[in-house]
């Protein structure tokens, strides 16, 4: 496939202060330090509403131009430049960063609107908005980059953004902690991104977006495999995907507005992006593409049990993230069509998780801070807009026509039943069991909130409903939730991102008919959601009950996380000690063994070790005297 | 100003101040202080002009001079700097300011006579500048030798516990190295021939040396430079100088003084004995791979905080290591660019670091916690440092990292991929260390110290704001310094005899459009 990307001109050269505005707001707030406290948020938000209007403007005059044309590279100026390497600091708005550019600072902006109100009484308000721009800026720069380098770049900023916002309130131990392994585990998969970068290079001999795609089809299939399995290392990691899933439910000690942007809407989903982005690369390889879809198979499914079992409202929802996350690879590892499906799920779902995230920390907020499902129920007599549009997101994941997921997720379920061969049927079960399960937890999650009986502690008995700052917002994101799957379909989302995912429709026979399928999806999601109706309509224990061998293993996130600390974890601290010992002792000891051979024995080297050390002194004082006497005497020579 | 004599002038400058300031009586010590500083800043400045006056691209080596020392042994007062030397001269003369405004009160808690310490550090300045500026390779061991007595005395007079363990150990270690690189550089001039110490001479002749001669001598400067930077095995000194120099000083020593062995590896081993050089380059390499990951692996299980900079600071001489011996000039210009921006990272760790030492009274782990919460600032700074030092992008040392192992990459795939593993544990220790410094329960010990009370000064800022601000500036657009460096590295590629491969699937031909 030859690539090649318009310059960009007229409005289109400004695309740089998409990234600029943000970052120029970041760095104001945290510069001016208390004295920005007052309207430090309103900066804040007005810089992400700017970028927003500026991104809309830029991507309607993409629009109106041919489809081969739909595209604005701009170089800024020469960022690495070494023998033949040549990295520009180079962006690219095309049909596919448009997208997300509007996703990040559409929903970015309603968002930052809701932690004006969620953050009203945190005395780190300010510094909230510095870093939550600071991540807009990165993940845009993520997404508008014209080369790998540019995308590893925003890939650390949004990594570093993550941390900061995640370990926000950095005096609890445990957001602390959690921030780091977060940062850790991304860092695992950013070594895979990185390695691919360098083997871009060394093969290819480019980073740049264009002229690796032009190429692809010189790489060998080994080569196309190594490159595929590298770079999806790194979106996994930044994806919370198997085997890197651990550190997004933990991601949820930061403030709610940055699990709804960071860990749900924008952020984690980068991992899409970059296989969507190197769609040339992961299309010319049929293993690749069958790993991908197995990742993204099997994410959803761990998803959809752990987060059945979950009793804390932020991680059920970062479990459910995972798992649709893992639709979305599912999608990009189908391959031709079912790329833009894929992209249509994610910003569907970015929508409707958003929604969600925000609609629990409008809960949190009216129950002094409780997370625990097990202690709300009946709220919606108290908060109808919190009720009403949580609703909206709820049947919009489980995919209730004609809300957003019916649209966005029923047609990857289809997509993956035609796949080619007898692995249609493994990804095509797994993918409606998820939508069954998923319809099941999400119930579970919606009912014991909102309905059946209250069960509150003693310090939240008098739940409220939130302020308009932070209704308002969450009334928008139902709407998204309710028309943006269909209007993505209608609009026909697919044949404009044509020029980036290329035009490939369906290429194989279903193995079941469409419409089978359709029914199919429908009956398994009425199922899930009606059995954990009747389950749990009538409410639920205070706490978690004994239970079996499944449901065990799920409230202990199926044991990866134990499974990390026995392998890596413990050795790795075992392994620090025994070198830390080892140096001083083995090493060093050596060294200053052969030191005191040298020297005449251990007796001197007892004292210099327990500190009689005013010989070893003078000796050495007499050592360098007499080098500076023997450069004296030179000069003296010289001078005579 | 091609003639102008910068490199002597910029050498001796400091040498006088440093005179200027041992005679000023010891009862005026702000006096000293204030005197060393202008003069350090006058040598800033002098070296900010010569970089405005170096031509990059133009002769690999400038501003040349050249002095009778001792006819006899053809010995010669030879100054010269290229691209390399350059960086590392602008990064020394910003350096040493900074140090000095850094250590401002450090001695006057001491006992100790404020304006002989101020006189040293100007007298460390002189070394350092002409260990770098030498083009004469018995002059360049003369002042490798000499630069080790005023840190010497920095260390065993002005430094914490152990002070005198560490300085001893500190100049045994780096005096067993110069001895083997003086027997190299007697062999050296011996085989050159032409009865002179003069390096391009001897370059000039180092095509007719004996293969297994020049392995000898390859070794001989391999040793006192990876003495010197330190390499994996050899490095065990540089926790216990660390630790026990004042902070602001172990900021010169691994900024700046240790890099005299990767640049004398650059500079001598590369150039002189090539065909050593790749003979040599497996085993470097493997001891680069090993340092990166052990080094780092130990820094995460220290308690001590300059300990822990001290063992960051070997693993990234391994990157260093690695990006020499793999012999591209993407792994080459990342080195040289791995020392300036390494100097800066650490320098400003270490001076951070510093900062919370003279705070506390301690430069345990274990006797903070929390401390964000009393001086929040101070500890952006350490976290920002932080940043750099596991090399964010945006931050310079990116672009080094990112260079040495793209360039190792195409050579040396599974080193450069070994070497990669390294990132990982650099957010470990850093991530490790400021969430124990600063995050988490504040420890109550800490509310009783008055001076954890007291958030970053305005010395302190001055201090740190020019190391932000270019870390920050270099991140973003490394190509002002890159310029200056690249020639110089594909000049002492030219030297060893390497090429860059091409784009392995290009050049195989299979399609190239």
């Amino acid at each position: 496939m030859e690539q090649t990307y318009a310059h960009a001109t007229g409005l289109l050269s400004g695309i740089w202060l998409l990234v600029a505005i943000p970052l120029a707001s970041a760095a104001v707030l945290l510069l001016l330090g208390k004295r920005a406290d007052k309207w430090g948020h309103w900066l804040g938000v007005l810089s992400v509403a700017a970028t927003f209007v500026l991104g809309l403007s830029m991507f309607l005059s993409l629009r109106g131009l041919d489809d081969d044309a739909r595209s604005a590279q701009q170089s800024l100026w020469d960022f690495i430049v070494v023998g033949n390497l040549h990295v520009d600091f180079g962006l690219l708005f095309d049909p596919l960063s448009g997208v997300f550019v509007l996703l990040i600072t559409g929903v970015g902006s309603l968002i930052h609107l809701y932690a004006v109100g969620y953050m009203e009484h945190d005395p780190g308000r300010r510094r909230f908005f510095a870093y939550f721009n600071l991540f807009v800026a990165a993940m845009l720069l993520l997404v508008l980059g014209n080369n790998y380098v540019m995308l590893y770049f925003g890939w650390e900023g949004v990594g570093l953004a993550s941390y900061l916002l995640i370990s926000f309130w950095y005096t609890r131990p445990s957001a602390a902690t959690a921030g780091k392994k977060a940062f850790l585990m991304n860092r695992v998969g950013d070594t895979g991104l990185a390695i691919g970068i360098f083997l871009l290079f060394a093969t290819l001999g480019t980073t740049q977006y264009d002229e690796v795609f032009s190429k692809v089809s010189a790489l060998s299939g080994g080569t196309v495999l190594i490159l595929g399995i590298l770079l999806l290392l790194g979106a996994a990691g930044k994806s919370g995907q198997f085997p890197l899933q651990a550190w997004l439910p933990d991601a949820m000690e930061g403030p709610t507005p940055v699990s709804a942007l960071i860990h749900a809407a924008t952020m984690v989903t980068a991992g899409v992006y970059l296989i969507a982005r190197s769609n040339p690369i992961f299309s010319a390889n049929h293993t690749l593409q069958t790993i991908v879809v197995s990742v993204g198979a099997l994410t959803l499914l761990i998803g959809c049990i752990i987060g059945a079992a979950k009793d804390d409202i932020k991680r059920v929802l970062a479990w459910s993230t995972v798992s649709q996350i893992g639709y979305m690879f599912l999608g990009v590892g189908l391959g031709g069509g079912a790329y833009a499906l894929a992209i249509i799920h994610l910003l569907a779902h970015g929508f409707f998780k958003a929604n969600m995230f925000l609609g629990a920390g409008s809960v949190m907020h009216g129950m002094h801070d409780q997370v625990d499902i097990r202690r709300f129920g009946g709220l919606r007599k108290y908060m109808t807009w919190t009720w009403l549009t949580f609703m909206m997101g709820w049947l919009a994941i489980i995919g209730i026509p004609p809300l957003s997921g019916y649209f966005s997720k029923e047609p990857i379920i289809a997509a993956a039943f035609e796949r080619g061969d007898w692995t249609s049927w493994l990804y095509g079960m797994a993918a409606l069991l998820g939508a069954g399960l998923t319809a099941f937890y999400m119930t579970r999650l919606f009912v014991l909130t909102f309905h059946g009986p209250e069960r509150y502690t003693e310090e939240n008995k008098h739940p409220h409903e939130s302020p308009l700052i932070m209704t308002v917002p969450l009334m928008l994101l139902a709407l998204g939730s309710i028309v943006a799957g269909g209007l993505l379909v209608w609009g026909d989302l697919a044949h404009w991102l044509e020029p980036v995912l290329g035009a490939e429709g369906v290429e194989h026979e279903p193995v079941l008919a469409h419409w089978l399928i359709t029914v199919l999806s429908l009956v398994v999601t009425v199922l899930g959601a009606g059995l954990a109706w009747a389950m749990f309509r009538r409410g639920t224990a205070l706490a978690p009950e004994p239970a079996g061998v499944v449901v065990t293993a799920a409230r202990r996130n199926l044991y990866t996380d134990a499974f990390n600390e026995a392998v890596f974890e413990r050795p790795g601290i075992y392994l620090t000690r025994a070198l830390v010992y080892l140096d001083n002792r083995g090493i060093d000891g050596a060294v200053n063994g052969l030191a005191a051979a040298v020297g005449g024995g251990s007796g001197r080297l007892r004292r210099l070790q327990t500190g009689f050390v005013r010989s070893y002194a003078l000796s050495m004082l007499t050592g360098a005297v007499l080098v500076v006497g023997a450069f004296l005497a030179i000069q003296l020579g010289w001078l005579a | 100003m091609k003639d102008f004599p910068f490199l002597s002038i910029l050498t001796l400058l400091p040498l006088v101040g440093a005179a200027v300031v041992a005679f000023i009586p010891r009862a005026r010590g702000n006096l000293a202080k204030t005197i060393a500083l202008a003069w350090s800043l006058v040598v800033l400045a002098l070296s900010v002009v010569m970089w405005i006056a170096f031509q990059a691209g133009g002769e690999r080596f400038q501003f040349r001079e050249s002095y009778q020392w001792i006819p006899t042994w053809g010995a010669r007062f030879t100054f010269a700097t290229d691209g390399i030397a350059l960086v590392m001269l602008v990064l020394i003369a910003l350096l040493v300011p900074l140090v000095i405004l850094a250590s401002w009160n450090d001695v006057d808690e001491t006992q100790r006579s404020v304006p002989t310490y101020f006189a040293l550090l100007l007298t460390l300045e002189c070394t350092m500048i002409g260990v770098f500026a030498a083009a004469d390779v018995f002059l360049f061991y003369v002042l490798f030798e000499v630069m080790l007595v005023p840190m010497y005395f920095i260390i065993g007079s002005y430094g914490g516990q152990r002070r005198q363990y560490a300085a001893v150990k500190f100049f045994l270690y780096s005096l067993v190295g110069g001895l083997f690189m003086l027997a190299a550089v007697i062999g050296l001039w011996v085989v050159g021939g032409h009865h002179t110490f003069d390096w391009e001479t001897l370059k000039g002749a180092s095509a007719a040396f004996d293969t297994n001669t020049a392995r000898w001598l390859f070794l001989g400067f391999f040793i006192a430079f990876a003495v010197k930077a330190p390499f994996f095995p050899f490095h065990t000194w540089l926790p216990d100088a660390g630790v026990a120099a004042p902070a602001p000083a172990a900021a010169l020593l691994v900024g700046v003084l240790d890099k005299v062995g990767t640049f004398g590896i650059l500079r001598y081993c590369l150039p002189l004995f090539p065909e050593a050089s790749r003979w040599f380059a497996p085993a470097a390499l493997v001891l680069g791979v090993i340092g990166i990951l052990y080094a780092a692996l130990l820094a995460v299980g220290q308690n001590d905080l300059k300990r822990l900079v001290s063992y960051t600071s070997i693993a990234h001489f391994g990157f260093i290591g690695i990006g020499i011996f793999a012999f591209t000039t993407q792994a080459g210009t990342g080195s040289v660019l791995y020392m300036v921006n390494h100097g800066l990272a650490t320098g400003l760790l270490f001076l951070v670091v510093g900062m919370f030492v003279s705070r506390r009274g301690s430069s345990l782990v274990s006797d903070f916690g929390g401390a964000g919460k009393l001086i929040p600032v101070l500890a952006g700074v350490l976290f920002f440092a932080g940043l750099a030092s596991l090399a964010l992008p945006g931050t310079a040392p990116f672009i080094s990292e990112f260079l040495v192992l793209i360039g190792t990459f195409t050579t040396h795939k599974v080193y450069a991929v070994i070497a990669t593993f390294g990132i990982i544990l650099a957010a470990a220790y850093v991530l490790w260390m400021v969430q124990r410094t600063t995050q988490g329960t504040l420890n109550p010990v800490l509310t009783e110290v008055p001076a954890m009370r007291k958030d970053i000064t305005l010395r302190e800022k001055i201090v740190v704001a020019p190391l932000v601000l270019l870390l920050l500036l270099l991140g973003f657009y490394p190509k002002p310094v890159t310029d200056v460096i690249n020639p110089a590295v594909e000049q002492t590629m030219q030297d060893v005899g390497t090429t860059d491969p091409g784009p392995t699937a290009v050049a195989n031909g299979r399609v190239a459009r």
